[in-house]
C-alpha cells in the first residue's frame, strides 16, 4: 500500500464507474416517480447518459500507467479504450432497447444494464484478483436476470437459468483457480503474483498450470469459447434482443479485456518454472482453443435457421479470431493486443448494428427466421443496407472494418511466427462467408411471405442503425489508422508490466 | 502527368464509387435518371483511361530507350547502387498518387499507371460502359447499376495498385458485389449455385495469398534491418521513402528486396525450402484461381453462364484479368526465386487449360457455356506467358490480357442479345440470325477469327509472341524432378498448344455455322429483329479494338514491353 493516500491522485480512475453509479440512482429515481408515461424517455436519459460518461476517459486519460486504489485498479490507457468500448455499447443498447416492445418501457431495464455496465468496465482495469472476482459477478448478476427478463416467456426464462447454471460454475472454477493463486503466494495483486511463484512452488509448474486452466474456465465462459460454449445459442436465442446485443458486445469486450491482462501480467514471458516456460504454455493452449473455438462456431452457424441463433455462433467463431490475437501476444509486440482491442471495437459496433437490424425485423414480423427475411431490401432498403454493412463486417468484407479488424489480427498472427494458424483463420473466415452471404443474398433477392409488408423505422433505431453502419465504414476506411494507433499505444502500456 | 493535375486515377476509382451512392439515394422508379448516371459515370471513367492511357503512351518511346540504357552494366556502376529491376519500376511510373493510411503497419494508400495495367485500365473502361448499356433494360435498375459501378471501383483499384495492401484491399471489395450481381440477376436455374462457388473458390485463393504477402512483408522488413546499405541505396534510388524499421507494403520496396535475394532465406528450419520457393505456388495459384487456372477453373464456366450478360462481360473480360495480373505482379515480381522453380511445372497446367479448355467448348450445346470454356482456354495462353519468363513471351501476355477481355466481352455481348430476343441459348435450336441480327454476326465473326489467331486482328498479335517466347524459352528452361532432368520440352508444349487453336477454330465456326448462318425459323422466333443503336455501340466499342490493336500493334505492345523489363530484370533476363 502506498505511504500517504491523496483522494484527488486516485479520483481519475474510477471517474466513469463513480458516474455509472450515479446514472443508475438517477434510473432508478425517474423509474420510480417519473410517471408511468415517461417510461420510454428513461432509454434515452440512459442512453445520453452513457454516452456523455464514455466520454470521459477520454478527458481524464493516464498519463503512464499506475496502479490506484490499494492496488485494485489500473489506470492505463488501455483500461480505458475498454471501458469506452463497453461503455458506448450499453449506451447504443438502451437506445435500441427503447424500441422492444417486451423491455422498452421498463425502467428497471436500464438499471440493470447501467450496472452491468459498472461491472463491466471495473474489470477492464481490474488488477487485482479480488477486484476480478467482484466485477465479474457485478457484471454477470445483472446479465442473468436481463437474459430471463421476459418472465413470461418460456425461452427467456430458460434462458437465463442455463445462462446463471453456467455461469455459476464457471465462477466457481475460476474462483478456486485464484484461491490456488492466493494461496501458494498470499499475493492477490496481478502484477505481483509472478513475482512471489517461483519462491512459493519451487520447481514444479503443475500447481501453476491447474490454476491456469481454471482461470480459462471462467474467462472462456465469458466470451463463448469452445468447450465452454453450450450456453451462447439459447441464451441468444431466448433473451430479449437488446440484450443479447449486449452479452455479445460489452460482457465480451470487458472479458477479452481481463483475460489479455491476467494472462500478460500473471504468466508473464519471463515466468520459467523447472523446465516450463508457462507463457509458452498458454499461447499454445490458446492457440489450440482459438481453432477449436472458430472452426465449431463456423461448422455449426452454417446450419443455423434462426438469425439469432446463426449470430450466437458466429460470435463464437469471433472469438475465435480474437483468441487468435491474444496467441499472438507471444511476440511480445503492441500488433497483438492493438489488434484485440481493435477488433473488438469494429465488433461492439458492427454486432450491435446486426441486433437492432434483427430487433426491428423481429418486432415488425414476429419472426426470427432468415428464409422470412427474404425480400427485406424492398421492404425498407435502409434496413436491408445497414444489415447489409453489419454482416459484411462480420464477414470481414472491405470497405466495412471488419477487413481491417481481420488484418490486424492476422498481421499480429504471422508478425509471431504463426503462419500456420493465420492461415486455418482465414480458411474459417471462407467457411463464415458462406453463411453471411447467404443471408444477404436472402434480403436482396429472395422472396417471402412477408414480401409487401413495409417495415418503417422509428427515430432511435434509425440512430442506432446509422450510428452503428457510419462507425463501422469508418473505421474500415478512415478511422483505422487513429484507431488502431490509439490501441497499439494503449497496448504498449499494458506490455509495460 | 502533363497536363493533369488532379490526382485522376483517383477520380477514376472513386467517381464509380460517388456514383453508386448516389444512384442508391434515388427513388427506384425513377429509372432514366439511375441510367443517366451510371452512363455519365462510365463515360467519364472511359474517357479519363483513355487520357491517361494515351498520355503514358507518349512516353513510352523515351521510357524504352530509357530503359534499354540503364540495363547495361556501365550505367548501373554509375548510379551506384543494386536494383535494375527496381530502378526500371520506379522510373516507369505514372500519375503517381501516395496517401499514408495506416503508419503503424506501414500501409498506404498507393496508386499509379506503368505499362502492364495501362492497357487494363483502358479495357476496363471499355467494359464498364458496355456493361451499363447492356444493363439498360434489367429489372431493379437501381441495385444493380450500384453494385455494378462498385465493382467496376474495385477492378480499377486492384490494376493501380503499387501498395499491396491497397490491392488486397479493393480485391476484396470487388467480390461482395460480383456474388449478389450474380446471385440476384443472373440465370434463375443455377445463379445461386454459380454465385457462391465462384466467390468461395476465389476467395480462398486469394486469402491463402495473403497470408503469404503479409510473411514477405515482415520478411522485408527483417532483411532491411539487416542490410542497412541496401535500404540506403534503395533511398538514393528514390524507391523508398519509409523507414527502415517500418513495415512496408510497397511493392518497389518488396522488390528491391526481392532482387538482393531478401527471400532465399530457409524456412521451417529446411534445406531445400526457402521462403520464396514455398509461398510461390500458394501466391501465383492463389490468384490464378481467378484466372481459371487447371484444376481450379471450375467456377469459371458456371460463374459466366449464371451471371446476367453485364457480369459476364466484365467477369470474363476483366476480372480473370485481375487474377492474372495479380499473380503476375504478386508472385512472380516479388518471388522470382520461386518463379524460376515453380513455373516450369505450372506451365503444364497452363497447357491443360489450352488444350482442355477448348475441347470441352467443342462439346458445348450451350451457347453461353462455349465462351465459358474458350475463357479458360485463352486465360490458359496469359498464363502460358507468364510461364515463357522472357520479354517476347510475357509481352505477348499482357497483349493477350487485352485482346481476350475486349474479345470475350464482345461474345458474352452477342450472346446476351440472341438470348435475349431468342429466349434460348441451345446452338441446334438457334439458327439464320445473321438474316435479323447482321451486325451481331459480324461482331461474333470478328471475335471468332481473333480468337483463333488469324493475322489482322488482336488475337494474332498476342498468341504469335507468346508461342515465339515459349519456344525461345525452351532451352533455357530446365525441370528437375529427383534426378531426372527435363529440357527443352517447352517446345513440345508449344506444339500441343498450338493444337488447341485449332481446336479453337473448330468451335467458334461450329458456333457461328450453327447459331448465325443456316435457315431461320420464322415461325419459331417471330418477332425478332435487329438490335437497338446501344447495342450497336456496344459492338463497336469492344470489336473496333481488336481489329486496330492487329493492324497497329505498337499502340500497345512497346507499353506493356516496358511494364515487364522489370519483371524479367528481376528473373535474370532471358
Amino acid at each position: 500500500m502506498e505511504a500517504s493516500f491523496d483522494f484527488w491522485t486516485h479520483l481519475p480512475a474510477v471517474i466513469p464507474e463513480l458516474l455509472l453509479t450515479v446514472l443508475a440512482v438517477v434510473v432508478l429515481l425517474l423509474d420510480l416517480y417519473g410517471g408511468k408515461e415517461n417510461r420510454r424517455n428513461i432509454a434515452f436519459v440512459s442512453a445520453i447518459g452513457l454516452a456523455a460518461i464514455a466520454v470521459t476517459p477520454l478527458i481524464w486519460g493516464p498519463s503512464e500507467q499506475q496502479v490506484f486504489w490499494g492496488g485494485m485498479v489500473r489506470y492505463d490507457l488501455i483500461a480505458q479504450i475498454f471501458k469506452v468500448m463497453i461503455i458506448i455499447g450499453a449506451s447504443i443498447t438502451c437506445l435500441m432497447a427503447a424500441d422492444d416492445s417486451e423491455v422498452g418501457h421498463k425502467g428497471e431495464f436500464y438499471l440493470i444494464v447501467i450496472v452491468a455496465t459498472l461491472g463491466a468496465s471495473l474489470i477492464a482495469a481490474a488488477a487485482d484478483l479480488i477486484m476480478v472476482f467482484v466485477g465479474l459477478e457485478t457484471l454477470s448478476i445483472p446479465l442473468y436476470i436481463l437474459a430471463a427478463f421476459r418472465r413470461d416467456d418460456e425461452r427467456s426464462s430458460e434462458s437465463g437459468m442455463k445462462y446463471f447454471l453456467f455461469g455459476a460454475f464457471s465462477s466457481g472454477v475460476m474462483l478456486y483457480g485464484f484461491s490456488l493463486l492466493y494461496g501458494f503466494t498470499g499475493e492477490t495483486n496481478i502484477y505481483t503474483l509472478s513475482q512471489a511463484f517461483p519462491a512459493a512452488v519451487a520447481d514444479n509448474p503443475l500447481p501453476l498450470i491447474g490454476a491456469l486452466l481454471m482461470l480459462l474456465v471462467g474467462f472462456g465462459f465469458k466470451v463463448s469459447m469452445v468447450p465452454f460454449h453450450f450456453w451462447t445459442p439459447d441464451v441468444y436465442e431466448g433473451a430479449p434482443t437488446p440484450v443479447t446485443a449486449y452479452v455479445s458486445v460489452a460482457s465480451k469486450a470487458a472479458s477479452f479485456a481481463l483475460l489479455v491482462r491476467v494472462l500478460l501480467a500473471v504468466f508473464p514471458v519471463t515466468l520459467v518454472i523447472g523446465q516450463e516456460n508457462l507463457q509458452t504454455l498458454w499461447v499454445n493452449l490458446v492457440s489450440v482453443l482459438a481453432i477449436v473455438t472458430m472452426t465449431i462456431g463456423n461448422v455449426l452457424a452454417l446450419r443455423q435457421t434462426n438469425i439469432k441463433r446463426l449470430l450466437a455462433y458466429s460470435s463464437i467463431a469471433q472469438a475465435g479470431y480474437v483468441l487468435v490475437g491474444v496467441a499472438a501476444m507471444q511476440s511480445q509486440s503492441d500488433y497483438s493486443v492493438a489488434s484485440v482491442a481493435f477488433y473488438l471495437l469494429m465488433y461492439t459496433f458492427t454486432n450491435l448494428g446486426a441486433f437492432a437490424g434483427v430487433l426491428i425485423f423481429s418486432e415488425t414480423t414476429g419472426s426470427e427466421n432468415i428464409k422470412d427475411m427474404g425480400g427485406l431490401s424492398r421492404r425498407n432498403p435502409w434496413l436491408a443496407l445497414g444489415m447489409t454493412i453489419a454482416i459484411l463486417s462480420l464477414a470481414g468484407i472491405p470497405p466495412a472494418a471488419g477487413f481491417f479488424g481481420k488484418f490486424y489480427l492476422f498481421t499480429a498472427a504471422v508478425n509471431a511466427n504463426m503462419v500456420l494458424l493465420a492461415i486455418i483463420a482465414v480458411l474459417n473466415a471462407i467457411v463464415a462467408l458462406y453463411y453471411y452471404l447467404i443471408v444477404i443474398k436472402v434480403m436482396y433477392v429472395d422472396r417471402s411471405q412477408y414480401d409487401s409488408q413495409s417495415i418503417a423505422l422509428s427515430r432511435s433505431t434509425l440512430w442506432v442503425i446509422g450510428l452503428t453502419s457510419i462507425a463501422v465504414l469508418l473505421l474500415g476506411t478512415f478511422g483505422a489508422q487513429p484507431f488502431f494507433d490509439w490501441a497499439a499505444q494503449g497496448a504498449q502500456a499494458l506490455l509495460a508490466l | 502527368m502533363e497536363g493533369f493535375t488532379l490526382p485522376v486515377l483517383s477520380v477514376i476509382v472513386f467517381v464509380p464509387i460517388v456514383a453508386a451512392i448516389i444512384i442508391l439515394f434515388i427513388n427506384e422508379d425513377n429509372r432514366d435518371l439511375i441510367r443517366g448516371i451510371a452512363i455519365t459515370s462510365a463515360v467519364i471513367v472511359l474517357a479519363l483511361s483513355a487520357a491517361v492511357y494515351f498520355s503514358y503512351n507518349g512516353q513510352v518511346e523515351a521510357l524504352s530507350s530509357a530503359q534499354a540504357a540503364m540495363e547495361n552494366p556501365a550505367e548501373l556502376a554509375d548510379i551506384g547502387a543494386q536494383g535494375i529491376a527496381s530502378k526500371l519500376f520506379a522510373d516507369g511510373l505514372f500519375f503517381e498518387e501516395q496517401v499514408t493510411w495506416v503508419k503503424a503497419l506501414g500501409i498506404k494508400y498507393h496508386v499509379a499507371l506503368d505499362g502492364l495495367n495501362a492497357p487494363m485500365v483502358l479495357l476496363t473502361g471499355m467494359v464498364a460502359v458496355a456493361g451499363v448499356l447492356i444493363s439498360w433494360d434489367l429489372e431493379r435498375t437501381r441495385e444493380f447499376m450500384a453494385f455494378f459501378l462498385l465493382l467496376v471501383a474495385g477492378v480499377y483499384g486492384v490494376f493501380i495498385s503499387i501498395d499491396l495492401f491497397t490491392l488486397f484491399f479493393f480485391y476484396e471489395l470487388a467480390i461482395f458485389p460480383m456474388y449478389l450481381l450474380i446471385a440476384g440477376w443472373g440465370w434463375k436455374e443455377r445463379r445461386e449455385y454459380a454465385a457462391m462457388k465462384l466467390t468461395l473458390y476465389i476467395l480462398v485463393g486469394s486469402v491463402v495469398a495473403l497470408i503469404g504477402v503479409i510473411a514477405l512483408v515482415f520478411t522485408a522488413q527483417d532483411f532491411y534491418l539487416n542490410n542497412p546499405a541496401i535500404f540506403e541505396a534503395g533511398k538514393s534510388l528514390g524507391i523508398i521513402s519509409a523507414d527502415a524499421s517500418e513495415l512496408s507494403f510497397n511493392m518497389k520496396q518488396l522488390m528491391l528486396a526481392a532482387e538482393n535475394g531478401a527471400f532465399n532465406i530457409p524456412v521451417f528450419g529446411s534445406d531445400v525450402l526457402t521462403f520464396s520457393t514455398f509461398w510461390f505456388p500458394f501466391i501465383f495459384i492463389g490468384f490464378a484461381v481467378l484466372a481459371g487456372i487447371f484444376p481450379f477453373h471450375n467456377w469459371s464456366p458456371d460463374g459466366h453462364v449464371a451471371a446476367p450478360t453485364a457480369v459476364s462481360m466484365i467477369h470474363a473480360g476483366v476480372l480473370m484479368k485481375l487474377g492474372a495480373y495479380a499473380a503476375l505482379r504478386v508472385g512472380v515480381q516479388l518471388l522470382p526465386d520461386g518463379a524460376r522453380v515453380h513455373l516450369p511445372w505450372i506451365v503444364f497446367l497452363t497447357l491443360i487449360n489450352v488444350v482442355f479448355g477448348a475441347f470441352i467448348a467443342f462439346r458445348q450445346r450451350d451457347f453461353k457455356y462455349v465462351i465459358g470454356f474458350s475463357s479458360v482456354s485463352h486465360m490458359g495462353l496469359v498464363s502460358m506467358g507468364f510461364a515463357t519468363m522472357n520479354v517476347t513471351g510475357m509481352t505477348g501476355a499482357g497483349l493477350q490480357m487485352f485482346s481476350h477481355g475486349a474479345m470475350t466481352a464482345l461474345f458474352f455481348g452477342c450472346v446476351g442479345m440472341v438470348y435475349d430476343r431468342a429466349h434460348t441459348r441451345d446452338i441446334p435450336s438457334l439458327g439464320g440470325f445473321v438474316k435479323r441480327m447482321p451486325w451481331v454476326a459480324v461482331a461474333f465473326i470478328v471475335g471468332g477469327l481473333t480468337s483463333m489467331g488469324m493475322p489482322g486482328l488482336s488475337g494474332f498479335i498476342a498468341e504469335f509472341p507468346i508461342f515465339q517466347g515459349m519456344w525461345a524459352a525452351s532451352e533455357n528452361i530446365a525441370l528437375k524432378i529427383g534426378n531426372f532432368t527435363l529440357t527443352n520440352y517447352y517446345s513440345v508444349i508449344v506444339i500441343f498448344a498450338a493444337l488447341g487453336i485449332v481446336v479453337t477454330a473448330a468451335y467458334v465456326l461450329r458456333v457461328a455455322a450453327q447459331v448465325f448462318f443456316g435457315d431461320f425459323d420464322d415461325k419459331k422466333y417471330p418477332h425478332i429483329g435487329d438490335i437497338l443503336p446501344r447495342e450497336r455501340i456496344i459492338l463497336f466499342l469492344l470489336g473496333v479494338p481488336l481489329i486496330i490493336l492487329g493492324v497497329y500493334p505498337s499502340i500497345m505492345a512497346p507499353m506493356i514491353t516496358t511494364g515487364v523489363n522489370p519483371i524479367i530484370a528481376l528473373l535474370g533476363g532471358v
